[in-house]
């Protein structure tokens, strides 16, 4: 029989071994669904993660697709991955992501129609705060009460979305919209316009602030004090308390950055490939990004990888959707049998497996 | 408004978060945590829709809706009492699984209506001159979850098993240590949670809209998550949680039909805020009665 034998130390070639794995499973089995659903599933899975990128005729829209789906995925999966390395299981980013694009792009409304140059800075910072105070009511209510942060960031998710909606309808409604809702348009707006910097690249503001951020979250958790405190945090919570960690700080710290990551996701997402705030503005980034950061192993350049991979399945999906008649929905199942077959594989990492006889009690 | 009808919409809103949140806590109290009562309630949800509509019995559509989420819990039962993963992210991906396996499968079923579940007219009681309207004449599903309410009560209070179950939540290495099957009770509790959710989400479905929409569970796995804090883990407070909670769903929508001056999304987040306003006095109190191994991983080497 099989027996679980568990490592001292989890095991660095199945840490990198798995995520690949998991890939490979989740095409097996992805392609033995869509071949029950009646599609050719080597054409399908193909669909999927080739043709984005090398098709003749798609591939010239859908690369540039890559990083502008890629960009709000990292940079909010980054925030998350340092939460979720001290134990803080902030799964209320897409709130967060929510709330920064509303407080930015009503900052930005409000000076309309200034063409100043400062005032796409002032909105991104206006965004940052805005998703930093949504993720401090879950942070300051886990401190002060002992609530669990997992509920509360997940029911500000739902309120989130009814600001939203609110602001869309209302307050702020675009007066030149004939009453539709939705915002005036940030495309049309040069000064706040996050235009591609490269043309034909993807390349907007938010891709380039989520390159940053990947290098800024590998040097704080492998080099800064504040990244081993996070590390210590959650892997001996009582060795961080000894050593004088608070974990109040902790929390603060993790739910504050991925709230101010996520909240600058949803303002570049809105003043550039969305254009406007509308009802259906929240396109459930803030929970894809959590898969993205377990399968990009919590780790910074894991996440760039994975994040690059997670988009890449977005636009293979809605390549799929319009060549092979595949049910959107399929891509997000798709998506969250990749975590479950990350979690389990995972398995090899922590645990060796070894093949014992039955032992005679 | 009609207190009668009022008190009878209230007990027909709060049944779906009932029946999950009941599972939910038999699980917790079996020392597991899983988050996936959302993805298990939407699939419930859509595979009793389903199974209802192409059989035209709703109670097969209940039972088919319970196999479901027993099956998909069972995944989760795997990863995590078997492979050992983490509990928090295991449940999150079985709720992505839900949603996604959920809309592939209901995308056929959209727009179509659900055979009605006949009311049950309970004789005698039923024809009491008020309380018989308000009380006595719901669909069986009411009565079904009231009657697990004092079932799971009475497992957990009185028999065997129950102990035996409450001991692995407790303590799971002394359980183990003392003969128990840590990881099958383990597993039959998930089993049990994933079977309630199921039906909690068929009764969305089939009973309360009744129609399938995407993603038409709409965080209500997730309030059940809290009704169990709420309840301290404990049956009675799951019934009186889910029925509070029942109470705030139907004041405010009624409220958004007689059209009163606050705003329809302020009615609309009602529900979330006034979750996250009891979560924090529940635990403001200190949160009594958490299973001592809740979450925690078990293997038999460690």
């Amino acid at each position: 029989m099989m027996r679980l034998e568990k490592r001292p130390q989890p095991s660095g070639y199945w840490t990198a071994l798995t995520p690949i794995l998991a890939v490979v499973l989740t095409m097996l089995v992805g392609g033995v669904m869509f071949w029950a659903l009646g599609k050719p599933p080597v054409e399908a899975i193909r669909t999927i993660f080739w043709d984005p990128l090398f098709h003749p005729q798609f591939a010239a829209y859908s690369r540039p697709q890559l990083l502008v789906k890629a960009g709000p995925l990292i940079l909010i999966a980054i925030g998350l991955s340092i939460g979720f390395r001290a134990g803080i299981w902030n799964i209320g980013a897409e709130g967060q992501y929510i709330m920064g694009a509303v407080t930015g792009a009503a900052v930005g409304l409000a000076f309309y129609p200034s063409e100043s140059v400062l005032l796409f800075p002032l909105m991104v910072i206006a965004g940052a705060l805005g998703g930093w105070a949504w993720a401090m009511i879950p942070a300051v209510l886990k401190t002060r009460f002992g609530t669990n942060e997992i509920l509360v960031s997940l029911m500000l998710v739902y309120v989130a979305e009814n600001i939203l909606a609110s602001a869309s309808a209302n307050w702020l409604r675009s007066p030149e919209g004939m009453g539709f809702p939705g915002s005036r348009n940030f495309k049309q707006w040069p000064a706040v316009f996050n235009d591609e910097l490269i043309a034909n690249t993807g390349m907007h503001w938010g891709v380039v602030t989520a390159f940053i951020a990947v290098i800024a979250a590998y040097v704080m958790m492998a080099r800064h004090i504040a990244g081993f405190n996070v590390r210590l945090t959650g892997e001996a919570p009582r060795a961080a308390r000894f050593s004088g960690v608070s974990p109040a700080r902790i929390v603060f710290l993790c739910l504050g950055l991925s709230g101010v990551l996520a909240g600058m996701a949803g303002l570049f997402e809105v003043t550039g490939p969305a254009g406007q705030i509308s009802i259906d503005f929240g396109s459930g980034y803030g929970f894809t990004a959590i898969i993205v950061a377990f399968l990009g192993r919590l780790n910074p350049f894991g996440i760039l990888a994975a994040g690059l991979l997670m988009a890449l399945t977005y636009i293979g999906g809605e390549l799929a959707q319009l060549m092979l008649g595949l049910p959107g929905a399929s891509i997000q199942l798709f998506q969250g049998m990749l975590l479950f077959f990350l979690l389990a594989t995972d398995v090899f990492t922590n645990y060796r497996v070894r093949l014992v006889r039955r032992e005679v009690a | 408004m009609d207190p009668v009808l009022l008190v009878a919409s209230i007990m027909v809103s709060a049944t779906p978060i009932l029946l999950a949140a009941l599972g939910e806590m038999v699980v917790e109290k079996s020392g597991v945590l899983n988050l996936g009562v959302e993805g298990m309630m939407i699939t419930g949800a859509v595979m009793g829709f389903a199974i209802a509509v192409s059989s035209g019995s709703p109670l097969l559509g209940f039972a088919g809706a319970a196999v479901s989420g027993a099956v998909l819990s069972l995944a989760f039962g795997f990863l995590t009492q078997y492979l050992l993963s983490n509990q928090v992210a295991t449940g999150l991906g079985l709720t992505l699984v839900g949603l996604g396996l959920s809309a592939l499968i209901g995308s056929n079923y959209e727009g179509q209506r659900a055979p009605a579940l006949g009311k049950l007219d309970i004789p005698l009681l039923g024809d009491l001159p008020v309380l018989g309207r308000m009380l006595f004449s719901h669909d069986i599903m009411v009565y079904v979850s009231l009657a697990l309410v004092a079932a799971v009560w009475a497992f957990l209070k009185f028999t065997r098993a129950g102990l035996i179950l409450r001991a692995v939540g407790e303590d799971h290495a002394s359980a183990h240590a003392l003969g128990y099957k840590v990881v099958r009770v383990r597993l039959a509790a998930i089993a049990f949670g994933g079977a309630c959710a199921g039906m909690g989400g068929a009764y969305v479905s089939l009973v309360r809209v009744p129609q399938w929409t995407e993603g038409m569970t709409a965080g209500a796995g997730w309030i059940a998550l809290a009704i169990v804090v709420f309840a301290s883990w404990r049956a009675l407070g799951v019934l009186i949680g889910a029925y509070l909670f029942g109470g705030v769903t139907v004041i405010q929508l009624n409220l958004q039909a007689a059209g009163t001056t606050v705003p329809v999304e302020l009615l609309s987040m009602s529900p979330y805020l006034i979750t996250i306003i009891v979560l924090v006095i529940i635990s403001a109190r200190g949160a009594q009665g958490a299973p001592a191994s809740l979450g925690r991983s078990f293997h038999a080497s460690s």
